[in-house]
C-alpha cells in the first residue's frame, strides 16, 4: 500500500501500546485503513478527535512523531480473473513475484446474504474419500471444519478434497501456516496442474499474527465475487481457524476487553459466524463452500474455539488413527455432516442412507466387542465377525487414502455385509435387501 | 421538535452521540451516514452524551455524523398481513428487499400498505370499548384477525363511528373513538407497539392448566408443556436441538407458530422457507407456512438486532394472543441473544458477572419468559403464548450462566443428552434429567385425568420409576457382569429399554411416527405399562436380550403403522401371542387387572 498526494498526514501520536496507537485526527471514518510509519493499520476506536489505530505488524519502534496517513477507505481488494493462479499475503499483495492485480476494488467483509435469497443446498461434492462421501457427504454451500489434533494429516486430506472436488475455483486461506506447509500446498497444486484454479492468501508463521485477521475476509470476499458475479462453484479452504481465533483474543486483550471463556473475546461466536456464514448457495447457481481446519488441544472439543465453531458449522469431520489397520480414518462416530440428508438417497443411490447407518451400527457393535475383549469377557461368534468386519470396513472404506466412486463404496459395503453377516443381522429394509444383497461367494 | 445530535465516539457498534435536547433510555434514533440512515437504540445516557447501540455495521461512520431521535422506543407494526412473512429482527420484510445481499439502512414496511382487506365490523356505534377490544374482523388467510382498539389507548372510549363491511387498507381509518373528554381518535387496522413492553389489556393470567399437544411422546407423555407454559431445550451441538424444535413447530396443536431464528445458521431458516410451503398442517390440512411467521436474524446479521428479534417475536405473539389465538413461540437460540447482551455490556465497560455475562442476565431472561402465558380476555375468550427456547450451553456444560438463568425462569426442562445423541436415540431428550413442573400442578393433573384417563399422571410416574430403576440395573450389570446378577436385573433393564425404544424414541422423519396424537399416546403407554407390570419367565440372561429385542422391534413396527389400521390391529393381535410365549397366563391377567 502506498501513500498518495492530498492525503491527510498526522505526526502527533499521543499514545502507543503493544498493538495500537492513538493520534489526534479529524474526519476519520470507523474501520478506515491507515499507514503508520509505513505499516498497515486500521481504525478501531474513535473518541472525539482521538483516533485509535490497530497496527497489524505491531508497534515496535513506532515513535511519537511517526507519520500517520489515513487512506480514506476500509480494507479492500481488487478483484478480477487475474486473481486465479496467484498467491498473496494477508493484505492482498502478491508474494509470488507476479504483477499487481488490476480490477474492481471492493471492500472486504461486506454485507451478508439476505437469508430469503439463499437456495437450499442440494448439490453433492464428491471427494472419493468414503469416510466423507459415504458417511458424511458434503454439499455445495456447506461449511464444515476438520477437528484435528496438530499431529494429524489434515492438510493432506484437505488438499485431496480440494483437488477432487470439481470446484471451479479453490481459494486457500492460510493463517499461521508454517512455511513448509505453504510450500507443500504450492507444490501439490502445481504438480496437479491445478494452479490456474487456485487463489491463495497466506499468512505464515513468519508474519505478524494480527495480520491473520484479514485472511478469511480476503478469501471470502474474493469467493463472493466469483460465486455471485461469475456464478462459479467456489471452494474455500481455511487453515487454521484456531490460530485466527487466537489472533482475535490477542487484539481484544490489548484493547482491554473483558475476556469470556478460555480467554476468548465475548464476540468470538459472532466473529466466527460472520465468516463461516459466507458459505451459501446463491440463486443463480454459484456457491461458496467452506472446508476449514480447527486444531484442537488434546482432542478437547469443549474449548471455546471448537465449541463455538461446532454451533456455527454444518457438522465436523474427525480424523483418527485406527491402530487395528494402521491407517488414518475418518471417525464415523463423531463426524457429522448436517447437510447430507439433502443429497443421500436423492442424488445418490437409494440404498445409501440405510447402508451408511447399518455399516456404522455394525462398526459400533465391533467397538462394543472390543471393549468386552479388553475386559476379559468371552466373545460370541457374532462379536468375532463384527471385529473382522470392522477391520475390513476401516481399511476399505474409512481410510483417508481411498479414492473411489460412491456406487463403488456402496457395493463394497454390501460385499462386506454379505461376507460377514446374515440378512437378519444387517436389518436393512427388505426391498433394498432383495435388490442389492451379495451373498458371500 | 425532535432531539438531534452529533456522533462523537465510535467503538464497533457502540456509538456516542452528543444531543441537543431530551432523550429517553431505549429511544430509537437514526444516524445519517452520507444519506444512509442507520437505526440505533439508546442504552445509556450520561450528561449530554447518549450511548447508542447501532443495529447495523458502523463501518465508515465518522465523528460529526448527525443523528435524529424519534421520541419512541423500538416498535413493531401490528396488523393483518404478518402471517407467512419472513421478517428480520427489526420486522423489516426480507422478501421486499432488493438484491442478494442485505444493504445497510434498508428498512422495509412490515405490512403491505396497498393491499385491501375485507373488514367486517364487530362493534357498534355507541359501544364502550377499551384497549384491545375487538372492533372488527378480517380474514387473514384462515385466521380471524381481530381489529382491536390500539393497545396504547388508556381508559374507556365510545365508538363514535365505524365503517361498514368492505375492503380497506391497513392505514385507512375504520373507526373513530371518543374519549371521556370528547377527543376523537382515528383507528386504522394497524398499530404500533414498543417491543420491550408487555401487551396487557387482558383480564387475568391464571396458572396454565391445559396441555399443549406437540405430538412428541417424550414431551406430551413424560414432560408435557402446558398451553401458555414455558420450556427450554439445552444441549450441546449435534444433539438435535433444531430438529426437535422443527418437529414441534410442524406438529404442535397451535393456531399460529412464530419461529425466531436468533443468531443461528442461515441454512436452517432456508430449510423452513423451503419445506414449510410444501408440508401439510396435520390438523387443518392447510400448508404449514400458512400458520407460520419467521423472524430471522441469523448469526451473520447484526448482533444488536439479534437482541431485538426475540422481543419482536414475543410482541407479535402477544398481539395474536389478544385475538383469542393459541400461539406457539419458538426461539433458537436464546444463548445467542444473551451473547449479544454480553458484547454490549462489555463495550460499555460494565463490571461483568459470571463468564463475562451482564449481572442482570437472570432478570432479563426471567422477565422475557414471564411474558408467555394463558390469558382470559375481557370478552371472555382465551388466548395463549407457549414459549420454548433453545439454549446452546458453552462446552455442553449445563452449569453456565444462560442455562442456569433459564432454568430458574422456564417451567419445562428438556435436557438433550450427548450420550443419547451418540447412540442415535432420538429425540435425545434425557428422560431422567428432564422435567415438567406442570406435572405437579393440581389443575394439570385434573385436566389430564379428564382428557386422557383418570390416574394418567400416576401411570407416567410409574414409567419414570421403571426407567430410573432400569438404568440402575444396567449399571449393576456393567459392573458385575451378565451372569453375576439375578435375572430380574436383566428383565428390569430390558423393560426400561422397551419404554425408551417404544415411547421415548420417535422418528422425526417418518410420516406416521413423527406425530402421535394424545389418544394414541394413551394406547402405547397402556400397552407398555402392561408389559412392564407383567411377570416374565426366563431360564437365562441370553434369552432375555433376544426376546426383548423381538418385542421392541414388534412394538416399533406398530408405531410405524397408521393407528387402528388393519395392519396395526394385526400386529396388536400378534403382540398377544408374542407376550404369551413368556408371560404366564394368570400373571398376564393379573397385570391386565392392575
Amino acid at each position: 500500500m502506498k501513500t498518495k498526494a492530498f492525503q491527510k498526514i498526522y505526526t502527533h501520536i499521543e499514545n502507543v501500546t503493544k498493538a495500537t496507537c492513538t493520534v489526534h485526527a479529524e474526519g476519520v471514518a470507523n474501520e478506515e485503513m491507515a499507514i503508520v510509519d509505513g505499516r498497515p493499520a486500521q481504525v478501531v476506536k474513535i473518541a472525539g478527535d482521538r483516533v485509535t489505530l490497530q497496527i497489524f505488524p505491531g508497534t515496535q519502534g513506532i515513535a511519537t512523531n511517526a507519520e500517520v496517513v489515513f487512506l480514506g477507505k476500509p480494507p479492500t481488494i481488487k478483484v478480477s480473473d487475474e486473481l486465479k493462479g496467484r498467491f498473496f499475503n494477508a493484505y492482498g499483495d502478491p508474494i509470488d513475484g507476479g504483477p499487481e492485480i488490476e480490477g474492481k476494488e471492493i471492500e472486504i467483509g461486506g454485507p451478508s446474504v439476505n437469508p430469503v435469497r439463499r437456495k437450499q443446498p442440494s448439490e453433492l461434492i464428491a471427494t472419493g474419500i468414503a469416510g466423507i462421501d459415504l458417511n458424511n457427504t458434503l454439499v455445495t454451500g456447506q461449511k464444515i471444519p476438520f477437528f484435528a489434533d496438530p499431529d494429524q494429516p489434515y492438510n493432506a486430506v484437505m488438499a485431496d478434497v480440494a483437488l477432487r472436488a470439481k470446484a471451479d475455483l479453490i481459494i486457500l486461506g492460510g493463517m499461521g501456516m508454517s512455511n513448509d506447509d505453504y510450500l507443500y500446498y504450492k507444490t501439490l497444486f502445481d504438480n496437479a496442474g491445478a494452479l490456474d484454479r487456485i487463489t491463495a492468501f497466506i499468512n505464515t508463521t513468519d508474519n505478524p499474527p494480527v495480520e491473520r485477521l484479514l485472511v478469511p475476509d480476503m478469501c471470502l470476499t474474493t469467493a463472493e465475487y466469483f460465486a455471485v458475479e461469475k456464478n462459479m462453484k467456489v471452494l474455500v479452504l481455511l487453515t487454521d481457524m484456531t490460530l485466527f481465533a487466537d489472533a482475535l483474543s490477542i487484539v481484544s486483550n490489548r484493547m482491554d476487553q473483558i475476556p469470556s471463556k478460555d480467554s476468548m473475546p465475548g464476540s468470538l461466536y459472532s466473529d466466527l459466524a460472520s465468516r463461516y456464514e459466507k458459505a451459501s448457495q446463491f440463486p443463480d447457481g454459484g456457491s461458496i463452500t467452506i472446508v476449514a481446519v480447527t486444531t484442537l488441544s488434546g482432542g478437547d472439543i469443549t474449548h471455546a474455539i471448537p465449541d463455538n465453531t461446532g454451533y456455527i458449522t454444518e457438522g465436523q469431520l474427525y480424523l483418527r488413527r485406527d491402530t487395528d489397520v494402521s491407517k488414518v480414518i475418518i471417525d464415523p462416530f463423531r463426524s457429522l455432516s448436517r447437510l447430507k440428508q439433502l443429497v443421500i438417497g436423492k442424488k445418490t443411490r437409494k440404498d445409501h442412507p440405510q447402508v451408511m447407518n447399518c455399516a456404522i451400527r455394525l462398526f459400533a457393535d465391533a467397538a462394543g466387542a472390543k471393549t468386552k475383549l479388553e475386559n476379559g469377557f468371552d466373545l460370541t461368534d457374532y462379536d468375532r465377525r463384527t471385529l473382522d468386519f470392522a477391520k475390513e470396513y476401516s481399511r476399505e472404506l474409512l481410510a483417508i487414502d481411498i479414492n473411489i466412486e460412491i456406487d463403488t463404496m456402496l457395493d463394497t459395503a454390501w460385499t462386506l455385509f454379505g461376507k460377514y453377516f446374515t440378512q437378519d443381522e444387517v436389518g436393512i429394509k427388505k426391498d433394498l435387501m432383495d435388490e442389492y444383497w451379495k451373498a458371500s461367494a | 421538535m425532535s432531539t438531534k445530535g452529533k456522533v462523537t465516539g465510535i467503538i464497533a457498534n457502540l456509538v456516542t452521540i452528543e444531543v441537543d435536547g431530551p432523550v429517553a433510555q431505549n429511544e430509537i434514533c437514526h444516524i445519517d451516514l452520507k444519506g444512509i440512515k442507520l437505526m440505533a437504540e439508546v442504552i445509556k445516557i450520561s450528561g449530554k452524551n447518549a450511548y447508542v447501540q447501532v443495529f447495523e455495521s458502523t463501518r465508515g461512520l465518522y465523528v460529526g455524523c448527525t443523528a435524529e431521535f424519534t421520541g419512541h422506543m423500538l416498535e413493531v407494526t401490528l396488523g393483518p398481513g404478518m402471517l407467512s412473512k419472513n421478517y428480520d429482527g427489526l420486522q423489516s420484510d426480507l422478501d421486499a428487499m432488493d438484491g442478494v445481499f442485505l444493504k445497510r439502512g434498508d428498512y422495509t414496511q412490515a405490512l403491505d400498505q396497498s393491499k385491501k382487506w375485507g373488514f367486517t365490523p364487530l362493534a357498534k356505534v355507541g359501544d364502550t370499548v377499551s384497549a384491545a377490544a375487538w372492533l372488527g374482523t378480517v380474514k387473514e388467510g384462515w385466521i380471524d384477525h381481530r381489529i382491536m382498539v390500539p393497545f396504547r389507548l388508556e381508559g374507556n372510549y365510545t365508538v363514535k363511528s365505524i365503517v361498514g363491511a368492505g375492503d380497506y387498507t391497513v392505514t385507512e381509518t375504520v373507526a373513530v373513538l371518543a374519549d371521556a373528554n370528547g377527543n376523537e381518535h382515528n383507528v386504522s387496522m394497524s398499530m404500533k407497539w414498543p417491543v420491550k413492553v408487555e401487551v396487557k389489556g387482558y383480564k387475568n393470567k391464571p396458572r396454565p392448566f391445559k396441555i399443549m399437544e406437540t405430538g412428541i411422546r417424550t414431551i406430551d407423555t413424560f414432560n408435557p408443556i402446558a398451553e401458555g407454559g414455558t420450556g427450554f431445550i439445552p444441549g450441546p451441538f449435534g444433539c438435535g436441538k433444531t430438529v426437535l424444535q422443527h418437529a414441534i413447530s410442524k406438529n404442535a396443536e397451535a393456531d399460529l407458530i412464530i419461529v425466531v431464528a436468533c443468531g443461528e445458521r442461515a441454512n436452517e431458516v432456508v430449510e423452513i422457507f423451503t419445506e414449510f410451503p410444501a408440508l401439510d398442517d396435520p390438523r387443518t390440512g392447510r400448508k404449514l407456512i400458512e400458520r407460520t411467521i419467521i423472524i430471522c436474524n441469523t448469526s451473520n446479521m447484526p448482533v444488536a438486532a439479534r437482541e431485538a428479534s426475540v422481543y419482536t417475536g414475543m410482541t407479535i405473539a402477544e398481539y395474536y394472543r389478544m385475538m383469542g389465538l393459541k400461539v406457539l413461540l419458538l426461539a433458537d437460540s436464546t444463548s445467542r441473544w444473551a451473547q449479544a447482551l454480553r458484547e454490549m455490556s462489555n463495550r460499555m465497560e460494565e463490571l461483568p458477572g459470571p463468564d463475562a455475562f451482564p449481572m442482570d442476565l437472570p432478570a432479563v431472561v426471567a422477565n422475557f419468559y414471564s411474558r408467555a402465558g394463558f390469558v382470559y380476555l375481557n370478552n371472555g375468550e382465551t388466548g395463549s403464548i407457549t414459549f420454548i427456547g433453545t439454549v446452546s450451553p458453552a462446552g455442553g456444560n449445563l452449569k453456565e450462566p444462560v442455562t442456569e438463568s433459564t432454568k430458574k425462569a422456564a417451567r419445562c426442562f428438556f435436557a438433550l443428552s450427548q450420550n443419547r445423541a451418540d447412540s442415535k436415540r432420538y429425540p435425545a431428550v434425557d428422560p431422567i434429567d428432564s422435567y415438567s413442573k406442570y406435572l405437579e400442578y393440581d389443575e394439570v393433573i385434573e385436566y389430564l385425568g379428564k382428557v386422557i384417563e383418570p390416574e394418567w399422571v400416576n401411570k407416567v410416574l410409574t414409567l419414570k420409576d421403571i426407567l430410573l430403576r432400569g438404568t440402575e440395573a444396567r449399571g449393576q450389570i456393567n459392573i458385575l457382569g451378565d451372569d453375576s446378577v439375578p435375572l430380574d436385573y436383566h428383565i428390569l433393564y430390558n423393560k426400561a429399554e422397551v419404554i425408551d425404544f417404544v415411547i421415548l424414541q420417535q422418528d422425526a422423519f417418518d410420516k406416521t411416527d413423527c406425530s402421535t396424537p394424545l389418544d394414541r399416546q394413551q394406547h402405547v403407554v397402556n400397552t407398555v405399562l402392561d408389559i412392564c407390570n407383567a411377570k416374565f419367565v426366563f431360564d437365562g440372561f441370553e434369552e432375555i436380550g433376544i426376546y426383548f429385542k423381538r418385542l421392541i422391534n414388534h412394538l416399533r413396527q406398530m408405531n410405524y403403522q397408521t393407528f387402528k389400521s388393519d395392519k396395526f390391529n394385526e400386529l396388536e393381535r400378534q403382540l398377544k401371542d408374542l407376550l404369551a410365549e413368556r408371560v404366564s397366563e394368570t400373571q398376564a391377567q393379573a397385570a391386565q387387572a392392575s
